[in-house]
């Protein structure tokens, strides 16, 4: 049986992956590739992260059954509760992987690229932890719509420098940071934050965020009687969270995985970040995945009000995952996934990130039935979207 | 002997311009390939716009955006390459881009338009060797296009032993730390042994060197080092704003090659 968990030796899952990347970043790519797999194998590493882990992270996060949410849907609804780790979501369980990794590289400079911020603030945290000076690239339109997190970051001692090229998102804070990397290749480690990027790096974050999904098994067992649930939900910008719901799954067949994306105003309105349907493969950012893009190749400006979400691309290991059928697309519109902000924050007293909210929005359509088990991975709490959702009052009410 | 072969066995340091195709206007392409070589450039690098050039700074960033705007693309650049060879008849010229566009384009088209019009090798930077290498080479061969690859100071010497064996153009050695058109000077001490290391190598290839070479001291002192140089974000800053972009592109080539007045600092 062939594992959807495991890449080729050169980063592919299927046709998607690789590592294409221009000379000036071989060297820093090849030191890591060369050097992940060991350093992550070292029980002297995995002691000092699970320590971590568990005592600054707060994990295991509770996986909590959703009973008002359950019986709404008919069907048995858990939430993995990524929104309570510290700094208030998932993002932080592969920054503190990374930060002890950057440590057995010698690395004395910490860059990330962020979205939504939660990548931000989650790298500038470990950086604080470990004084390590850290700089983080965001897009000048999302530092607008992120505002606390990048106060945040900011208090954390963290540089946030704007990217002001192209539709100054996630894709251009991403390229800035690429560019500072290559700027500064012996000292710095570049701290991606989901399962995109060249090899290794789709493969480093999906088994940093394993231990979500390694969580849910055993915490399904004790509360369900059985480790496997009927579907996993995850929303998908460039996938970090629902690889690491999935990843202790991808193997499991019974298992219907579920992949959330952010259609914005509808699939079909030209303003939509849903890239399992609009793109086509492609290369960005140094990996081959599916792609938004105009016909003669150029990447297209992606659209969600989730600044977590736009991202033209997804992580290769989706793309392959999308493409062989193992894993179900669904695309959740704005207004959709601002409906269901009011409807956990109503239901269950947890207000959700707006990504998390895409992922929520797709209960009503999985067609689950009375005796089957949901796991929704709740990435991220929603403090940070109360600006957006302070806006969009009358679409959650 | 091909037309880059000729070029290097013919003179000594060479001056390779870049520009991007479509800018400063969409109908710039030949115009300023003719002016370019008529001013003094040994070698042509013609940029196809990428929206995400990760390999290049704010300024050929800028000329890929405004070429993309002006509606620069693959098909209307091998259209307007079809003069080139009228315009430039033995001059070598390359194109220069990112994958993602020729892989749309599809590589064996792309391949096969590009030797129809005349060009003689390809710099795509994010092709990873080891693809070039099983999938492409002899596909490039095929088609009697040469590659072009990239050498920095952190390039381990094993590693440019295996570039210099592939390469049957020449080696483009970056000058240093980041993207194009940096403006820091890097540090002077290390980048003059990484060139000297190189120039010690004796490497098969013949090397420019690239990145961050924007005047005549800094072609003069690439020279010193290796066969020439590459120059593209500062030819580009002088086609900002011209009202007339091929004789300020040629002023700029002549500001490099003039012989220096032995009266100046």
């Amino acid at each position: 049986m062939t594992s959807y968990q495991q890449p080729t030796a050169r980063g592919y899952y299927g046709e998607f992956g690789g590592a294409f990347v221009p000379e000036m970043l071989y060297p820093n790519v090849e030191e890591l590739r060369t050097r992940y797999f060991d350093i992550l194998a070292d029980p002297a590493f995995q002691a000092e992260l699970h320590q971590l882990l568990r005592d600054y992270v707060g994990r295991p996060t509770p996986l909590f059954e959703a009973k008002r949410l359950s019986a709404k849907y008919g069907t048995r609804v858990f939430l993995k509760r990524e929104d309570l780790c510290h700094t208030g979501a998932h993002k932080i369980n592969n920054t503190v992987g990374q930060i002890l990794l950057a440590k057995r590289l010698g690395k004395q400079r910490i860059i990330a690229e962020t979205g939504a911020g939660q990548h931000g603030v989650a790298t500038a945290t470990v950086c604080a932890l470990m004084g390590l000076p850290c700089v983080v690239y965001m897009g000048a339109v999302d530092m607008e719509r992120q505002a606390p997190n990048v106060a945040r970051m900011r208090l954390l001692g963290a540089e946030v420098r704007r990217a002001e090229s192209g539709s100054q998102t996630l894709k251009d804070a991403t390229n800035e940071a690429i560019r500072d990397w290559i700027a500064n290749p012996v000292d710095t480690h570049y701290i991606i934050g989901s399962v995109v990027g060249p090899h290794p790096y789709p493969d480093l974050v999906a088994r940093l965020q394993a231990v979500i999904s390694e969580e849910m098994r055993k915490q399904l067992l004790e509360q369900t009687g059985t480790e496997l649930p009927n579907y996993v939900v995850a929303c998908v910008g460039g996938g970090s969270n629902a690889a690491g719901a999935f990843y202790h799954f991808l193997d499991e067949p019974s298992v219907r995985l579920v992949a959330v994306e952010a259609a914005g105003h509808g699939v079909d309105t030209g303003h939509s970040a849903a890239t399992s349907v609009l793109g086509k493969p492609g290369i960005i950012h140094g990996s081959r995945t599916l792609l938004m893009q105009d016909e003669h190749g150029q990447i297209t400006e992606p659209y969600s009000l989730s600044a977590g979400l736009d991202y033209p691309g997804i992580g290769p290991l989706h793309a392959h995952l999308g493409t062989s059928g193992r894993a179900e697309f669904i695309a959740i519109t704005d207004d959709e996934a601002l409906a269901a902000v009011s409807e956990l924050s109503r239901l269950e007293g947890i207000i959700p990130a707006l990504e998390t909210a895409h992922a929520l929005a797709a209960l009503g359509q999985l067609g689950a039935g009375p005796e089957e088990v949901v796991v929704v991975n709740l990435s991220g709490r929603g403090d940070k979207d109360l600006e957006t959702y302070l806006k969009n009052l009358e679409k959650l009410i | 002997m091909n037309r880059i072969a000729q070029a290097f066995a013919s003179k000594k340091n060479l001056l390779n311009t870049y520009f991007t195709a479509g800018y400063p206007s969409l109908h710039d392409t030949i115009p300023l390939a003719k002016s370019l070589v008529e001013a003094g450039a040994d070698i042509l690098e013609i940029g196809m716009p990428f929206s995400d050039p990760l390999a290049d700074g704010p300024v050929i960033q800028g000329s890929n955006s405004v070429a993309l705007a002006n509606g620069m693309n693959l098909p209307v650049l091998f259209e307007q390459l079809k003069e080139l060879r009228i315009a430039v008849p033995t001059t070598p010229v390359l194109l220069m881009g990112y994958l993602n566009p020729v892989m749309q384009f599809g590589i064996e088209n792309f391949l096969q338009r590009a030797a129809e019009a005349g060009i003689d090798g390809l710099i795509l930077p994010d092709l990873p060797l080891d693809e070039y290498e099983e999938q492409y080479h002899a596909l490039f061969q095929q088609y009697g296009l040469k590659a072009v690859f990239l050498i920095t100071p952190q390039t381990s010497e094993a590693r440019i032993r295996r570039l210099d064996a592939l390469s049957d153009a020449f080696l483009y050695l970056v000058s240093g730390p980041g993207t194009t058109g940096g403006t820091t000077l890097p540090d002077a001490e290390a980048q003059q042994q990484y060139f000297e290391r190189l120039a010690g190598m004796n490497l098969n290839s013949p090397r420019l060197i690239g990145f961050g070479i924007a005047d005549k001291a800094g072609f003069d002192r690439a020279c010193q080092y290796a066969d020439g140089a590459i120059i593209g974000s500062a030819l580009i800053r002088a086609l900002d704003g011209a009202e007339d972009a091929p004789a300020a592109a040629a002023r700029f080539v002549q500001g490099i090659t003039s012989p220096s007045d032995p009266l100046s600092k």
